[in-house]
């Protein structure tokens, strides 16, 4: 089957003020991929994240969404590309306000008219997905920084997106629960087909989970690398690019 | 085949036997937007026709998530509910483990943050009032200790800090301090005017704003508007550096937060204040003499002479030294309540608007130990 590019980025300049970030840049994300950004700190990860969801407008150059541009579209096509996407922020972002379930359950409640006793019993069914099943009822400053991941994650999937963004989802995660979260992507991936774009610099799960990565570096301002890790970690050309995959130092 | 449907990307035929068995074959996506009307349909087609077993063929579908997950659970209740039998075709691996896991029905009902009945929140209301009130001490002596300590290590004070606050509270806050008192001056004349007409004692028209303004209404206006600015600032700046551990990261640098962040406040307000207070009562004379020169005929010279002959420099510096009272009280219940933030956003919106509420009660409250005090002590 032939595949489609549900994300695909066009020379695009990114940037605070006057300051870019990133220049040029363009590359796809195939629908039903694992991808992986990657960088070393201050690279502009975080920065590209926040394009590719809308909260930021390019300087210039071309995001399309499942064949709509985000970076210049109206408030409907706006609102119909945010129902296709998830995110799982950096710090969770869960509202301190509402209980774990209330939480996830907040979009489910806004785009569908489930019953009341329906969405309990699907907030549940998410909630034992991300192993937070007796979590239900607790603050989210009454739980972990993990387990606070977590339910961020089951939120960020409540109405199974078509993406879903994630921006560093093991830091601060243990190695186990860090596998765990993983699997838990590989299982949604495989089951749902949904696409993944992660920011991470975890070489465990990059290995783990990455179908493809690409690689962003803030002396260029570009992309250095793009590929398979497992590839790349052996045959790039760049030593730097094959320094970041085998841990080691330049020096 | 009976009836034939269509939902959005996912169709049912439905066939049905005479001895009250029904298949029900799905062909599609079962997806987040069509979940709730297909359970509804379903629903009522069961009620309507209770059949005796409900067999669901899923060989057609090509999406199930956990939402059409959610349709296969609820129909088998419905089947169970009506104890009819439940039966799945041709379904995935991975559908029949959604279906299965009893942690479904394990985990403990969801609630909604209500509040609780009035005798639990009675005793809360008292805990919680009895900690406050540990704390307040505990903060008092806190903040005595940051203060000696600040004394005899005068290098210690974070001098740019609290000229920055300064600046906050007292520059600022000049212009709307300054625009209030003229019209407040402005109203008192006014409307005292009305009466000390009738009696042909326009001139007393100057006693009574200056003296009712630097005594009492001065330093009280300025105070409180103080309060809503920078009390409330006060207490929203340290409830945000409490959440995200900032108070924290200061405390394990070895940096006492009280001295760090408290005691820079109160210095730059007990020095500014006062300031706003002396500006205060000179732009509500002035809002006065405008009504006294423009409405009552008097001479502004006339007017001023009155003004000096009433004001006693006790009178003067009463007020003066009342709203540096206020001012310690407004940047320490400030202070305060931004350190008893616990949790999330709401808690640093709840510090603030009781940084206010309270700093308000105790001008007033002090302003009227203040009245007692002078009257028994003349
Ligand atoms: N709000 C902002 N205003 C101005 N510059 C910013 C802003 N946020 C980030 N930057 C700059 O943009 C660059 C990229 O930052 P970004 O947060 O995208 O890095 P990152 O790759 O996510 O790093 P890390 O791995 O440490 O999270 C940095 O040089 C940073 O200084
Ligand atoms: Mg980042």
């Amino acid at each position: 089957m032939e595949k489609n590019n549900i994300i695909e980025v066009r020379d695009l300049v990114v940037g605070y003020g006057a300051d870019t970030v990133l220049e040029n840049i363009s590359f796809d994300v195939e629908e039903g991929e694992i991808f992986i950004v990657l960088g070393g700190s201050g690279c502009g990860k975080s920065t590209l994240l926040k394009h590719l969801i809308g909260l930021i407008k390019p300087i210039s150059g071309r995001i399309r969404i499942d064949g709509d541009d985000i970076s210049d579209c109206d408030e409907a096509t706006f609102k119909k590309i945010l129902r296709k996407i998830g995110v799982l922020y950096q710090s969770a972002a869960l509202f301190g306000s509402m209980t774990i379930a209330e939480n996830v359950s907040l979009p489910i409640k806004e785009y569908t008219d489930l019953s009341h006793k329906s969405l309990e019993t699907l907030v549940k069914m998410k909630l034992k997905m991300v192993n937070l099943n007796g979590y239900e009822n607790h603050l989210p400053s009454e739980i972990s920084g993990g387990m606070r991941k977590r339910a961020g994650l089951a939120r960020a999937m409540a109405l199974n997106p078509k993406i879903l963004f994630f921006d560093e989802p093991s830091a601060g995660l243990d190695p186990v629960s860090s596998v765990e979260l993983d699997n838990l992507i590989i299982h949604l991936n495989k089951s749902l087909g949904t696409t993944m774009v992660i920011v991470t610099h975890e070489l465990q799960s990059i290995f783990n989970v990455a179908h493809r990565v690409i690689m962003l570096d803030n002396k260029t301002k570009g992309i250095i690398a793009e590929g398979n890790p497992k590839y790349l970690k052996d045959h790039s050309d760049d030593p730097f690019v094959r320094n970041f995959f085998n841990r080691k130092s330049e020096h | 085949m009976e009836s034939f449907k269509d939902l959005s990307s996912c169709r049912y035929e439905i066939s049905e036997s005479n001895d009250g068995e029904m298949i029900i074959y799905l062909e599609g996506r079962i997806d987040a937007d069509n979940a709730s009307s297909l359970i509804e349909s379903f629903g009522s087609l069961i009620r309507d026709r209770s059949p005796v077993s409900l067999v669901l063929d899923l060989k057609k579908v090509t999406y199930l998530d956990d939402f059409g997950a959610l349709v296969l659970v609820e129909l088998r209740d419905m089947m169970a509910d009506a104890k009819g039998e439940f039966n799945l075709k041709n379904a995935r691996e991975e559908v029949l483990f959604v279906i299965d896991s009893e942690a479904i029905a394990e985990s403990p009902k969801l609630i909604k943050i209500r509040p609780p009945s009035m005798f639990v929140r009675f005793g809360d209301a008292i805990l919680k009032y009895v900690s406050d009130v540990k704390y307040l001490i505990s903060f008092v002596g806190s903040v005595c200790l940051a203060f000696t300590y600040t004394f005899f290590h005068p290098k210690s004070l974070r001098m740019d800090d609290t000229f920055l606050y300064m600046q906050k509270t007292g520059v600022d806050a000049l212009p709307i301090v300054g625009m209030i008192s003229f019209l407040m001056g402005l109203i008192m004349a006014f409307m005292s005017s009305i009466q000390l007409q009738m009696f042909g004692a326009n001139i007393y028209v100057a006693s009574l704003v200056s003296l009712a303004m630097t005594r009492e209404l001065g330093p009280i206006m300025t105070a409180i508007i103080v309060a809503g600015r920078s009390g409330s600032s006060f207490a929203s700046e340290i409830g945000t550096m409490k959440i995200s551990e900032e108070v924290d990261a200061l405390f394990t640098m070895g940096f006492d937060p009280t001295r760090y962040l408290v005691v820079p406040k109160i210095m730059a307000s007990v020095f500014v204040v006062p300031i706003l207070t002396l500006f205060s009562d000179i732009f509500a004379i002035l809002g006065g003499l405008t009504v006294g020169v423009f409405m009552l005929d008097l001479t502004a010279n006339a007017y001023i002479l009155q003004t000096l002959k009433t004001l006693s420099l006790f009178d003067f510096f009463l007020g003066i030294f009342k709203s540096g009272v206020f001012a310690i009280l407004i940047s320490w219940i400030g202070c305060l309540r931004g350190f008893r933030v616990k949790g999330g956003a709401a808690s640093v919106g709840q510090a603030t608007t009781s940084a206010v509420v309270s700093s308000i009660f105790l001008i007033i409250f002090f302003d009227s130990l203040f009245a007692v005090t002078l009257r028994y002590l003349k």
